[in-house]
């Protein structure tokens, strides 16, 4: 049984007064340009999800305690929670550097993005 | 042969001044203070403990301890009944009560025995194959046939009157075992100040030590044992747990400790100590000492009783006085096992060794020859024979073997009684594999030591594979310390000095994975790997030649390791058989996972005092204690305990129910709908929000209307639907099912916290916080007027689907007219405190016009009427708006919201959906049984083609008749067709697909 922590009000304890939101970080094609969401895409949204040995992106909800979403970045082979923060945010650039299949592709998409803005 | 026997001297753990009654099997024994029931039972001559799992063979004790799996017993009475303990564990008491298991009709005579004589055509797998045919035989004959064989005890029928307790516990060091290492390593520990937990499943601290020979500092081991003890009992930062199994490991260090409190004393449970106790532990550093656990050699009928483990005949004659017999043959490859001769020798009973090595040249076989006994290197045992039936061993034959030997060239008969074996010591595993440790093979050892672990856990002395007394004891107090640092950096270390340890030297053993019988193998010459599941070395042979090749199947075809002892003795013997069989080296072929519990516990101990009024809490509404009083049928939904009718004195709940419909239909009700999902939504995007959360729009709604809206999830499917009224521009209530609303109110959070972050919109759960009441039926407005409404409740005032927020009479209240029983309705609100006396006040002024209170059966007759859903009975999770014909409720024009994208990927738009229609029977009285199957085709007996199913049916009082709604395949393409639905015993339903609409289809009854 994890012990997790929630970055917002700093409660920490068993996963079991936590809920896990699985992957993190997975982009809702309909929420910005709803008319152009092709089949694959819609199904790779609601189906597809990446299980990697090692470093790993997942929602989490404090839901014993302040009740928000938050993100954290946890190693599945050795059970080692490596970040928490917050759920609009991106993970510490250390991890950003180490994030592999689609992961790496939407954190560098984002980091354009606002480096443009 | 003479039988097991009390010695005269001796026995460290056994108080021979104080006798003790008990009883097995039915007959009155006595043993003395500190016996288990297998030392006692064995005192008293009797050997045999039960019959095989699989083969009905008499079986003996094995072991010492927690290893046991051969001796198991029920112990107690009655509801106490407590099945499937090891003998070797359970503490004599006076009184107790044990039983065999697995045995009828007797221990002597067991007529499943005669398996083990047509064992031939029962081979591994044997399950698998042969009764696969006929499938109708399995349930009625095979199953019940190989339950009553093959089962283990019997569960204890009734309430358990006892007590038991959780506990939640942190602590920086947990120590596992309290052996030599485990003591010294919380010696250690607590010396920092750390804060120590230190388990042992034994009632006395010390482990092996009393049967392991040697000193420390000048003191023998079972003395420094129990000084150490003493001392970390006294220690203000340690706590001591005795009778205590830790049963499992898991991520983060978090520990469960079984504690057996009062099962050794009756006089604890009278007075109201808890039976066991759970112990939850979340520690910063474990420290793993389980020791280890000594292995049988698979030799032919090595499971004969009175052949037990070499350290379970020395710790029966040491800790309990008692002989396995008067002459015995210990059978080893180790040096260790020549310790059990020598204490043998020492208390009068006559022992030969017979050793597969073929030099024995250590300190104690040269000891063990100084003092007489005849050593037989170079040999093994080939047979043992016994008298008829397998009870008493007569003799063995002992045969010269070289290593690699396969089978026997020549052999000698020895006469002796009893048989003590040792192929070695594996280390305690289990619980460093549970949470993913790794572990290694040690060539040295012939066994598997931890390797690494992502946990802060540290493996010492012999469950380290360390098994000198000096190294363990260096390598513990290192570990102490080291694991009291990690927590505390800080800590003031008093340094603790390792003390000085004298022991035998020990030369390296020589694996033996299987002895060559005498006469044919596997021709009554089964020789034991898994005793518990009575896996012989031919069954994984044949395992490996039928092309099981990975170790994990070959487990789950033969069941090797699958028990309830976990493969404590078993695992490395099975894979030295594997090994041998295919040429590849043991880590080749891998070992197999061990899972929690380490021993089996109590589900008294889980459930803790989580039991009856504390299983699950339940959720009243402020009318609670009136519905009770009225008598009221009860129906749980969720935590909910809503009424489901109030029958009258001499009503049946069918008559109440439908008296209840009637006054709806024809003069008026009233229904406590409290527990309906209340949320509020607020902030200057709410609107914009609902719009993307329901499949309807809302933004469009004006304040002080209602509008019924759908939910989605993202898939597509309907998850949830209600009303949602404007209170404001910015203000919105919304209503979802009794089940949905703590789901509903997280699914929104969600939504708003991770995908539309910048919306200014809070979303508040209000559901306890008021009382609702629908007053439905045609005179709903005449009870409205006499309640002093401080609001124009007039049609044109107030029509269908509007609010208003005022006073009734004295109560603050919120006011909607919606209806889901079809007539003039309106649901009140008002804070739950006020909520008791709103409810009899309209029960009072509802008196003349016949207003009666209904339950939740008739509010659901009365929305099927109407042809109203309810998601989760018409919709199954795999449910679209469309399928239920709700396609109008989807909007066009908004560009998105939950699960719009998903209705139109192809799979959901395809043909052959199930669409929800009505159904009529044709014989009125027949009403369908929910879920009732209609078939496109009746034939004789399944299977059928289904083509739909029901998803409500009732008899309705209004139509005199039965009505239904199903989800049938294109049923909309299909109005008029009669279907079939046949049921279990043969009857067949037909039933007319119709619209889903039976009563008032205009509506015409809502709008006055």
């Amino acid at each position: 049984m994890l012990i997790v922590k929630c970055p917002v009000c700093g409660a920490e304890g068993d996963e079991t007064d936590f809920h896990a939101g699985g992957q993190a970080h997975v982009r809702r094609p309909a929420t910005s340009d709803p008319s152009s969401v092709t089949d694959e895409e819609q199904r790779d949204y609601l189906f597809i999800r990446h299980n990697p040995k090692g470093l790993h992106f997942e929602r989490w909800r404090c839901d014993r305690g302040c009740g928000k979403w938050f993100h954290a970045a946890r190693d599945t082979v050795t059970m080692e929670f490596k970040a928490y923060y917050g759920i609009t945010e991106l993970p510490p650039a250390d991890l950003i550097a180490q994030a592999k299949g689609p992961w790496a592709e939407y954190f560098a998409n984002r980091l354009k993005a606002e480096t443009k803005v | 042969m003479s039988k097991p026997h009390r010695l005269s001297t001796g026995g460290r753990f056994i108080d021979r001044t104080k006798r003790i009654h008990f009883s097995f099997d039915g007959k009155q024994l006595t043993g003395f203070a500190g016996d288990t029931v297998a030392s006692a039972v064995h005192a008293n001559g009797q050997r045999v403990f039960g019959r095989s799992f699989k083969y009905h063979r008499p079986r003996g004790v094995i072991g010492l301890g927690s290893e046991e799996m051969n001796a198991l017993v029920g112990v107690g009475d009655g509801v106490r009944h407590e099945p499937n303990l090891r003998a070797t564990q359970v503490e004599l008491h006076e009184g107790l009560i044990a039983v065999s298991q697995n045995r009828w009709p007797s221990l002597k005579f067991d007529v499943g025995a005669i398996n083990s004589h047509v064992s031939r055509f029962i081979p591994g797998g044997f399950y698998y194959k042969t009764f696969m045919w006929p499938q109708a035989l399995w349930k009625h004959v095979y199953e019940p046939i190989i339950r009553r064989a093959a089962g283990l005890g019997k569960a204890p029928e009734g309430r358990d009157p006892d007590t038991y307790e959780n506990i939640h516990v942190h602590c920086d060091v947990l120590v596992i075992g309290a052996g030599v290492a485990g003591l010294a390593a919380a010696e250690a520990a607590a010396a920092t100040g750390a804060k120590v937990i230190i388990a042992d499943e034994n009632p006395r601290f010390g482990g092996l030590a009393d049967i392991s020979g040697g000193t420390i500092e000048g003191q023998a081991l079972p003395d420094w044992a129990s000084v150490k003890a003493s001392m970390l009992a006294d220690a203000g930062n340690v706590h001591v747990l005795n009778r205590t199994t830790v049963v499992g490991h898991w991520h983060h260090n978090f520990v469960m400790l079984f504690e057996r409190v009062a099962d050794h004393d009756p006089a604890l449970l009278a007075a109201g100590v808890p039976r066991h106790r759970l112990w939850k532990v979340r520690a910063g550093q474990v420290i793993l000492a389980t020791g280890s656990i000594e292995r049988p050699i698979a030799f032919a009928n090595n499971d004969r009783p009175g052949v037990m483990l070499a350290s379970a005949a020395r710790g029966m004659v040491e800790r309990y006085g008692v002989s396995p017999g008067s002459s015995g043959i210990v059978f080893t490859n180790n040096d260790d096992a020549y310790q059990t001769a020598i204490v043998l020798k020492d208390a009068g009973v006559g022992v030969r060794v017979v050793d597969s090595r073929s030099r024995a040249e250590g300190a104690l076989p040269n000891k063990a020859r100084e003092m007489g006994i005849a050593v037989d290197t170079g040999s093994v045992i080939s047979a043992v024979n016994t008298s008829w039936g397998g009870l008493n061993i007569t003799d063995v034959k002992v045969a010269s073997y070289r290593k690699g030997q396969g089978r026997v060239i020549k052999e000698a008969k020895v006469a002796c009684d009893f048989v003590a074996m040792s192929g070695g010591w594996n280390p305690a595993l289990h619980l460093w594999c549970h949470n993913g440790g790794k572990i290694r093979f040690d060539d040295t050892l012939q066994t598997f030591r931890p390797d690494r672990h992502a946990d802060a856990i540290r493996a010492v002395g012999a469950a380290n594979g360390t098994f000198v007394l000096s190294n363990i004891l260096e390598e513990a107090y290192a570990a102490g310390s080291a694991a009291a640092k990690a927590v505390k950096p800080e800590a003031t270390s008093i340094a603790v000095s390792v003390p000085t340890a004298v022991q035998a030297d020990e030369k390296p053993l020589e694996p033996i994975w299987f002895a060559p019988a005498t006469g044919k193998y596997n021709e009554g010459n089964k020789h034991f790997i898994d005793y518990q599941n009575d896996v012989t070395a031919a069954d994984l042979e044949l395992a490996q030649r039928e092309g099981y090749e990975s170790v994990e199947h070959t487990k789950r075809y033969t069941t090797f390791g699958m028990a309830t002892d976990q493969g404590k003795t078993s695992n490395l013997n099975g894979l030295g058989i594997l090994s041998e069989a295919t040429g590849k080296t043991i880590p080749e072929i891998g070992v197999t996972t061990f899972r929690p519990p380490y021993t089996p516990f109590s589900f008294g101990s889980v459930a803790g005092p989580l039991t009856k009024n504390l299983f699950l809490p339940i959720r009243r509404t402020a009318i609670y204690q009136w519905h009770l009083d009225q008598g009221a049928v009860w129906e749980p939904v969720g935590q909910w305990r809503r009424a489901y009718t109030y029958p009258k004195a001499g009503e049946d709940k069918h008559a109440s129910i439908d008296r209840e419909i009637l006054c709806v239909r024809n003069k008026v009700g009233l229904l406590d709908a409290s527990t309906l999902g209340k949320i509020e939504i607020k902030g200057p995007d709410a609107a914009e929000f609902l719009d993307r959360m329901y499949t309807n729009m809302f933004s469009t709604l004006k304040v002080g209307k209602c509008r019924y809206g759908l939910m989605m999830n993202e898939l597509g499917f309907l998850s949830d639907d209600g009303v949602t009224v404007r209170l404001g521009d910015d203000h919105f209530l919304m209503h979802t099912t009794s089940g949905g609303a703590d789901r509903i109110a997280a699914w929104l959070e969600e939504w708003l916290q991770t995908e539309w972050t910048h919306y200014r919109v809070f979303v508040t759960p209000v559901t306890e916080q008021w009382s609702q009441f629908a007053i439905a039926g045609p005179r709903a407005r005449d009870v409205l007027a006499k309640l002093e409404p401080s609001f124009d409740i007039s049609h044109e005032a107030l029509p269908h689907m509007s609010f208003v927020e005022g006073k009734l009479g004295p109560y603050p209240i919120r006011l909607f007219r919606i209806s889901f029983s079809g007539e003039l309705s309106y649901e009140v609100a008002t804070p739950s405190n006020f909520g008791l006396g709103l409810w009899k006040d309209i029960l009072a002024a509802g008196a003349e016009f016949g207003l009666e209170a209904y339950g939740t059966e008739a509010l659901h007759v009365l929305r099927a009427e109407k042809g109203y859903i309810v998601v989760g009975d018409e919709t199954d999770g795999t449910t679209t708006p469309v399928d239920v014909g709700l396609d109008g409720l989807v909007s066009k024009k908004k560009a998105d919201f939950i699960g719009k994208r998903s209705l139109e990927q192809s799979y959901l738009k395809g043909p052959d959906r199930k669409q929800l229609v009505g159904l009529l029977t044709e014989d009125p009285n027949d009403v369908l049984p929910d879920g009732a199957y209609a078939v496109r085709h009746v034939k004789d007996k399944p299977p059928m083609e289904m083509i739909g199913q029901v998803t409500s049916s009732y008899k309705s009082p209004t139509l005199g008749r039965s009505i239904a709604m199903a989800l049938i395949q294109n049923g909309r393409s299909r109005m008029g067709e009669t279907l079939s639905f046949p049921l279990p015993g043969g009857k067949v339903i037909r039933a007319k697909i119709t619209d889903t609409v039976f009563y008032d289809k205009e509506g015409a009854k809502l709008n006055v």
